[in-house]
């Protein structure tokens, strides 16, 4: 899954390249890049939550999803797969990096920590369907910083949120923002 | 003027002198004890003459002591379930947190020869590390209030790398159960059944092989109408040999003999016709798991590959805990533990650790509630795998793939001892006696003899949220 991810990235992002022509010295935009990433992040996900989890917890139920899906021998959530992929990046490249991050998040590492990061989600909260993207400074480096609104696809994102016993929020529904993807590239 | 030239000269001699030791020492001697900058920790004074496994060739930076880390240790992180690894630090988010503390690399919490700073599980911070990023729990969580700092990975509850057997969800689902499970059983080891399994199998589907069964027993057998049982090869060695009959008794006693493992499987090597000794390399050709294991942890560790180097094995007379003096000069390979040709795995539970270490809690052993267990096991009295040796909980019988084998790293459940609960405790126990019973330091020396004297709330407090 995860390497199927940074591969389409990859045929994504070579693309995009190959599409600006005559502008190889600009290079691609950042926001192109990130775009780029996360429409691929959102279908591999999007895929897994239906094609894989939906299919085989509920209509074939065959097997559960759980969050301790060792000890239960049960499928990762949508959202831990995600996690998983985001850190295999990490160990692998500095040249991006992605989060998933909510104002209702279940484990409160998971809420916005820099300014841009809370002003991003709020943003997408405010405005429905639109993406954001502005620059931070964060440890020297200045980064570009995108924020993609993050909706739940499916009726088993916002029933597991909110019968969670740690989530701060219980009346999200299918169709909901229920928090934010956030895509850094340094500049 | 004379005295001026004297002193240069002599000056500039010494300093030549001194640029050609240190240089020897640093490049060409074998022994580099004059360079340690300060005594290793528990985990690593082993090795700690190995300076190459860890510093390369010494002009490396921080990302060549990080991949020595690594190289050793990724495994068992990845195994343990961490919940700090690196990658999730490496996220620029954190940045003002990897000022604070820089959780990218293993050294910032685990700094090396500072012996005397250097607290449990060879961490060498002072005990607020947890305040840094999860301040907030002690106001949010109304369970956690008015906890100090101090008590955060101090107390049986979190972990900074492994808390498989501590997490919320696993709190409450092992919560209840009497202490000590009536049924309570250890795994059997697959290595036993197939044994069994050998035994049971009738002479003829042995392939290939009719000597397996004497004409006397098979005699026998036919007169008997009994069906017959593999009797043991007869062993083959070179004919220079001169072999005692006891050495053949023991091996025809042992699982090699009933295995049918004959002399050649382990005095053959691929190059030497007859190997006198067999080394670590002949076990781990059938034992591998259980070899390198035993090259993951404080008895094996001097043997390990990853080392990159050839040291001598360990000897008790290295070793920092209290050992018996008469067996210092033992040295620790398979053989040490397993006697040749006996291959006794019961001597080697209790017996060949009895023989080394004389701590306090090995001495308390026998006499302890879990030695009685043994010893009623060997009786006959109960069950295989009620009874309760130094292997069952150091040497945790671990599934690998479908089978169950000694996990021969005597370490690994150790490092913090929360580890055992999955591993060894809950085979008997309830998880709230065994965080209890594990975080209680004298009920530990006196090798569990008795109830623990304090009581861990953590499995309380996870069933308490969850009520309201």
């Amino acid at each position: 899954m995860t390497t199927k991810l940074i591969a389409t990235t990859a045929v994504a992002s070579t693309l995009l390249l190959a599409g600006c022509g005559g502008e190889e010295s600009a290079g691609i935009s950042p926001q192109k890049f990130t775009d780029a990433l996360h429409l691929v992040m959102d279908s591999d996900r999007a895929v897994y939550t239906k094609k894989v989890v939906g299919r085989l917890t509920k209509q074939e139920k065959v097997i559960k999803a759980s969050e301790h899906f060792m000890d239960d021998k049960a499928l990762p959530l949508p959202a831990q797969m995600f996690r998983f992929g985001s850190e295999r990046v990490a160990t692998k490249t500095n040249e991006f990096s992605y989060s998933l991050q909510s104002l209702w998040p279940i484990n409160s590492q998971n809420a916005p920590v820099t300014e841009m990061e809370k002003k991003g989600l709020q943003f997408i909260m405010d405005n429905p369907g639109q993406n954001f993207y502005g620059e931070e400074e964060l440890g020297g480096v200045t980064y570009f910083t995108a924020v993609y609104p993050d909706v739940a696809v499916a009726p088993v994102c916002a029933s597991c949120h909110n019968e969670h016993k740690d989530s701060p929020r219980t009346d999200f529904k299918v169709g909901d923002v229920m928090g934010g993807v956030v895509i850094r590239v340094p500049i | 003027m004379a005295v001026k030239k004297l002193a240069w000269s002599s000056w500039i001699a010494m300093t030549i002198a001194a640029a050609a030791y240190l240089g020897y020492v640093m490049f060409a001697s074998a022994d580099k004890s004059f360079l340690l900058i300060g005594d290793a920790t528990h985990g690593h004074y082993q090795i700690e003459l190995a300076c190459s496994t860890c510093h390369g060739d010494g002009f490396g930076g921080q990302e060549v002591i990080q991949n020595a880390c690594t190289n050793c240790h990724a495994e068992e992180l990845e195994m343990a379930n961490d919940s700090h690894p690196a990658a999730k630090f490496t996220d620029p988010r954190n940045a003002n947190r990897l000022e604070k503390l820089d959780a990218r690399y293993c050294v910032t919490c685990h700094v090396e020869h500072q012996l005397e700073r250097t607290g449990e599980m060879g961490v060498t911070l002072p005990g607020d590390f947890c305040y840094e990023c999860h301040q907030d729990i002690g106001e949010k969580r109304e369970t956690h209030k008015g906890m100090g700092f101090e008590t955060c990975a101090s107390a049986g509850c979190h972990n900074y790398h492994d808390n498989k057997a501590l997490y919320e969800d696993f709190l409450v689902k092992h919560a209840g159960g009497e202490w000590l499970k009536p049924e309570g059983r250890l795994p059997l080891l697959s290595g036993q059944a197939k044994l069994d399994a050998l035994a049971a199998l009738a002479p003829a589907q042995v392939d290939g092989d009719e000597n397996l069964l004497s004409e006397a027993a098979q005699l026998a057998a036919n007169l008997s109408g009994v069906a017959p049982t593999i009797a043991p090869p007869a062993p083959v060695f070179p004919e220079s040999l001169q072999v005692e009959g006891q050495l053949i008794a023991d091996w025809h006693g042992s699982a090699h003999g009933e295995g049918q493992v004959n002399c050649e499987g382990c005095h053959q090597g691929t190059e030497a016709p007859w190997i006198e000794k067999p080394s670590i390399e002949q076990c781990a050709s059938c034992h591998n798991e259980q070899a390198t294991s035993f090259t993951e942890g404080r008895h094996g560790m001097r043997l390990s590959k990853k080392l990159g180097q050839e040291l001598t094995p360990m000897q008790p007379a290295m070793a920092r805990q209290p050992m018996h003096p008469e067996a210092g000069h033992l040295e620790l390979t398979c053989n040490s533990c397993h006697a040749p040709h006996k291959f006794d795995i019961k001597q080697a539970a209790v017996e060949s650790c009895l023989g080394c270490h004389a701590d306090e809690h090995s001495l308390a052993y026998q006499g302890s509630p879990h030695h009685d267990a043994f010893l009623s096991e060997q009786q006959g009295l109960t069950g295989a795998g009620s009874g309760v040796t130094c292997a069952s909980c150091h040497m945790p019988r671990t599934e690998f793939g479908d089978q169950v084998i000694v996990n021969h790293n005597q370490n690994d459940n150790l490092r913090p001892n929360e580890k055992m609960l999955r591993s060894v405790c809950l085979d008997c126990h309830s998880l709230s006696f065994s965080i209890d019973a594990l975080a209680d330091p004298q009920l530990i020396k006196t090798n569990f003899n008795g109830q623990p004297s304090a009581h861990i709330e953590s499995i309380d407090m996870a069933v308490g949220r969850l009520e309201k």
